[in-house]
C-alpha cells in the first residue's frame, strides 16, 4: 500500500499487465511523443504523462505511437484484438471518438455477437473525459452515456488511484470491449492503492459512504463531489450513502436498489449530458425496479441539455458542483 | 530563386506586413499573459506560420470562405477577424467573437467568410469544402481554403474531402501548413510517402511553398487561387513552415533538436526576411515598417485592455444558442 497519484495508478496498470502477458501492448497518439525525430524519446508520455516511461520499458513494438488517424489505430487495435492480442488504445479525448465512432459502435462492441460468438474482443480504450479546464465543446465532453447505450461495449470510470488501478487491469484481462474513462482534472489527485497487482469486477459498486436518508449515486469523478456534500450536509442531520458505481456497464443494479429500499431516496448526479444519459438510466432503474421503496421523487444533478461552454463564469454554472449537489439532496428529502 | 518583390505594389506590401506583425504581436501578447495565468483554456500559438496566413488571405475577399484549425489566430487575423473581439474571445468574455463560448479553439467570424477554428484535427476540412460546394451549386466565383497542418493529412475526413473535391470539380483549395510536428510527432515520420505525392494521387493540382518567405506565397497562392476561381478544380499547397511555441501553451517541446527553433528565428522568420526582401527592393523603407511595429504594439496595448476590463458572460448565456428551451 502506498500514495499514489490518478496518474500513476494507471501507469503501474499498463506495465504490471505488460509484464505479465506479452499480448498486451499501447498504441495511440503521442504516448511516447518525439517518435522518429532528433529530440528527446518518450518526451510526453501521452498528452497527460500517462504512459511516460513505458517505452523504456517494452520497446517502441510495445508502446506504439501513431499518425493522427483515429478511425485506422482504434481499428487496427480492434483487429489485434479480434485475432488474439489485448490491446490498450489510448484515445487522448473522448470526444475524438467522433472521427472513429464506427470501428466502436459498429466493430468492435458487434463481432462477439455478430460473429456467432466465434470471437471476443479483449481492448481496452483508454480515453479522457470530463470539463473544468475550460477546455470548451470538443475537448470536455463526458461521454460514458453515448458508449453505455451500445450493447457489447463494458465502461468503466473509476473515481480514485485505488480504483483505477484495479479496474484498469480487470479491464485488460476482460474478454470484452471496454471504454476506460479518465476524467482529466483527477490525474494528480492522490490516494491509497497496493504496490502489487489487484483486480476490482466490473460492475460492482462500491459504498462510499453508508447513511440511512437518502441514495446518492454517481461515478467517476462526481463521486468526490457527492462524498464532500455528503460530509458537509452531516451538519443539516442528513446522512447519505454514495454509491460508487465504478461501471454503467455493467451495471450493478442490485446495490441501488437495495440502498434504495434502505433509505427511500434517490438522487443521481452525473457529468454527461443528461437526455437518454446515465442519470435518466439510474432514475428509469429506480422506477421500473424499486418504485414501491421509494417515498419521493427522484432528482437528477446534471448540467443542462447544452454543449459545453468555454467561459469559466459559464462552464463553473455547467459542471455540477457540490453546492448543487446539496440543494438536489435537499430537493429529494423536501428539506 | 525568382523575385517575387517585384510584383508587389508599396500598399499591399505595407499591408500584409501590418498584418503579419499583428499576428506576431497578438500570439507574443498571449503567450506572455497566459503564463501570468490570464488566459483559460488550451491555446495554440501561430508565431512564425504569419507569412502563410496572410499571403493567401490576402487573396480572399469577405465572401470566400476558410476554414482553420486549433491554431488558428493567425488566420482568423489574417482573413480580416476584429482583433479587439478576437482577444475578447480568447479572454472569455461576451464581448469576444464568440460571446465567449468557444475560445481560442473555436474562433469564427461567419461575417467574414472565416468558418472557424477547430478542436477536431481534420475537422474543418470538409466544412471547407461544404463552402465551396455552396459555390458550386449557386454557380459563383467564390473559393474556400482549408487551413490544416501536416498531422490533419492523415485524417480520413481530409483525404475523403481531397478526393470528393476532385470528383464534385469544386473550388477549394488545400493548404497544409507543415511545421514539421502534430504535438510531439516529426511530421518526416507520420507522412508515409510524400504529402503532394499524395494530394496528386487525388489528381490535385500541387505545389510546394517555402511558408517562411511572403513573397512566394503571395504571388504563388494568387496565381492558384485565381485558377481555382477560374473552375480549373482543386488545388493543394504543401508550405513549409515553423512553429516557434510549444505545441500548445504549457509543452516544452523537448522533442525538438535543441537551438531548433533558435536557429529558425535567426536565419528564416518570415517577419525578418520580409523586412530584407522589401527594404532591399526599395518596395518599402525600414522607417515604414518601424512605424507599424509601433502601431500595432499600441493596438494590442489597447485590445489586450480592452479584454481584461470586459464583462463575463453571465448565467443566461449558459442556455441560449442551444434548441432546448428551459
Ligand atoms: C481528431 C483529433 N485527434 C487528435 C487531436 C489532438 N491534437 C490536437 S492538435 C494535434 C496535432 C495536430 O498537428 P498538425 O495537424 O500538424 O497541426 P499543428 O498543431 O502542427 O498546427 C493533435 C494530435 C485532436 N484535437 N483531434
Ligand atoms: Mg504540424
Amino acid at each position: 500500500m502506498s500514495e499514489k497519484s490518478f496518474r500513476q495508478a494507471i501507469n503501474e496498470a499498463l506495465s504490471m499487465e505488460m509484464r505479465r502477458d506479452p499480448n498486451v501492448f499501447l498504441i495511440g497518439e503521442d504516448i511516447a511523443g518525439g517518435t522518429g525525430g532528433d529530440g528527446e524519446e518518450d518526451a510526453w508520455g501521452g498528452v497527460m504523462g500517462v504512459t511516460k516511461g513505458l517505452l523504456g520499458e517494452f520497446g517502441a513494438h510495445r508502446v506504439i505511437d501513431t499518425p493522427i488517424s483515429e478511425t485506422a489505430y482504434i481499428g487496427a487495435a480492434i483487429g489485434a484484438a479480434a485475432t488474439g492480442m489485448r490491446p490498450v488504445a489510448e484515445l487522448m479525448f473522448c470526444d475524438f471518438a467522433g472521427v472513429c465512432f464506427d470501428q466502436i459502435m459498429n466493430q468492435a462492441a458487434k463481432l462477439r455477437y455478430m460473429l456467432g460468438g466465434q470471437a471476443k474482443v479483449p481492448l481496452v480504450i483508454r480515453t479522457q473525459c470530463g470539463g473544468g479546464f475550460n477546455a470548451a465543446a470538443q475537448h470536455s465532453q463526458t461521454l460514458h452515456g453515448l458508449f453505455t447505450h451500445i450493447p457489447g461495449l463494458k465502461v468503466v470510470m473509476p473515481s480514485n488511484p485505488y480504483e483505477a488501478k484495479g479496474l484498469l487491469i480487470e479491464a485488460i484481462r476482460d474478454d470484452d470491449p471496454v471504454m476506460y474513462m479518465e476524467h482529466k482534472f483527477m490525474y494528480d489527485d492522490k490516494g491509497e492503492a497496493p504496490d502489487e497487482s489487484y483486480t476490482i469486477p466490473l460492475g460492482e459498486a462500491c459504498y462510499s459512504r453508508d447513511g440511512e436518508d437518502i441514495t446518492v449515486c454517481s461515478l467517476g469523478r462526481m463521486v468526490n463531489l457527492c462524498n464532500q456534500a455528503a460530509d458537509e450536509l452531516q451538519a443539516e442531520n442528513i446522512n447519505c450513502t454514495v454509491i460508487d458505481l465504478r461501471c454503467t456497464s455493467p451495471l450493478d443494479e442490485e446495490s441501488i436498489c437495495e440502498s434504495i429500499a434502505e433509505t427511500g431516496h434517490l438522487v443521481v448526479v452525473d457529468e454527461g449530458y443528461p437526455r437518454c444519459g446515465f442519470a435518466a438510466d439510474i432514475a428509469a432503474l429506480a422506477a421500473v425496479q424499486a418504485q414501491s421503496a421509494l417515498r419521493a421523487p427522484v432528482k437528477l444533478v446534471t448540467p443542462p441539455h447544452t454543449t459545453i461552454p468555454f467561459a469559466p463564469a459559464l462552464e463553473e454554472l455547467y459542471i455540477p458542483s457540490v453546492e448543487r449537489i446539496k440543494q438536489g439532496i435537499r430537493e429529494a428529502l423536501g428539506v | 530563386m525568382t523575385d517575387h518583390t517585384i510584383e508587389l505594389s508599396p500598399e499591399v506590401a505595407l499591408a500584409a506586413y501590418r498584418t503579419m506583425r499583428t499576428i506576431r504581436e497578438f500570439e507574443d501578447r498571449i503567450h506572455l499573459n497566459n503564463a501570468k495565468g490570464e488566459i483559460p483554456g488550451f491555446i495554440h500559438l501561430s508565431a512564425g506560420q504569419e507569412a502563410s496566413a496572410v499571403g493567401i488571405c490576402m487573396h480572399l475577399s469577405e465572401q470566400d470562405h476558410i476554414a482553420s484549425t486549433h491554431r488558428g489566430h493567425g488566420h482568423s487575423l489574417a482573413k480580416g477577424c476584429d482583433v479587439v473581439a478576437m482577444m475578447d474571445e480568447i479572454y472569455a468574455k461576451r464581448s469576444g467573437l464568440c460571446a465567449g463560448k468557444g475560445g481560442s479553439m473555436h474562433l469564427a467570424d461567419l461575417s467574414k467568410g472565416m468558418i472557424g477554428a477547430n478542436g477536431i484535427v481534420g475537422g474543418g476540412v470538409p466544412l471547407a469544402a461544404g463552402a465551396a460546394l455552396k459555390s458550386k451549386v449557386l454557380s459563383s466565383d467564390r473559393v474556400a481554403v482549408a487551413f490544416f497542418g501536416d498531422g490533419a493529412l492523415n485524417e480520413g475526413a481530409t483525404m475523403e474531402t481531397m478526393n470528393l473535391a476532385k470528383v464534385l470539380n469544386l473550388p477549394i483549395i488545400f493548404a497544409m501548413e507543415d511545421n514539421g510536428y502534430g504535438e510531439a510527432t516529426p511530421s518526416s515520420w507520420a507522412i508515409g510517402g510524400d504529402a503532394p505525392a499524395r494530394a496528386r494521387g487525388f489528381g490535385l493540382a500541387t505545389y510546394s511553398l517555402d511558408g517562411h518567405d511572403f513573397f512566394q506565397m503571395y504571388q504563388t497562392a494568387g496565381a492558384v487561387i485565381a485558377d481555382v476561381r477560374a473552375g480549373q478544380g482543386p488545388a493543394f499547397l504543401h508550405i513549409n513552415l515553423s512553429r516557434y511555441y510549444g505545441h500548445f501553451e504549457g509543452d516544452a517541446a523537448s522533442y525538438r533538436p535543441q537551438g531548433e527553433v533558435d536557429r529558425i528565428r535567426d536565419e528564416k522568420d518570415c517577419l525578418m526576411i520580409f523586412r530584407h526582401k522589401s527594404v532591399a527592393a526599395k518596395l518599402v523603407t525600414a522607417e515604414q515598417l518601424d512605424q507599424i511595429d509601433e502601431e500595432v504594439i499600441r493596438q494590442l496595448d489597447g485590445a489586450v485592455e480592452h479584454a481584461r476590463q470586459a464583462p463575463l458572460p453571465t448565467a443566461e448565456d449558459l442556455l441560449t444558442d442551444v434548441y432546448v428551451s428551459y
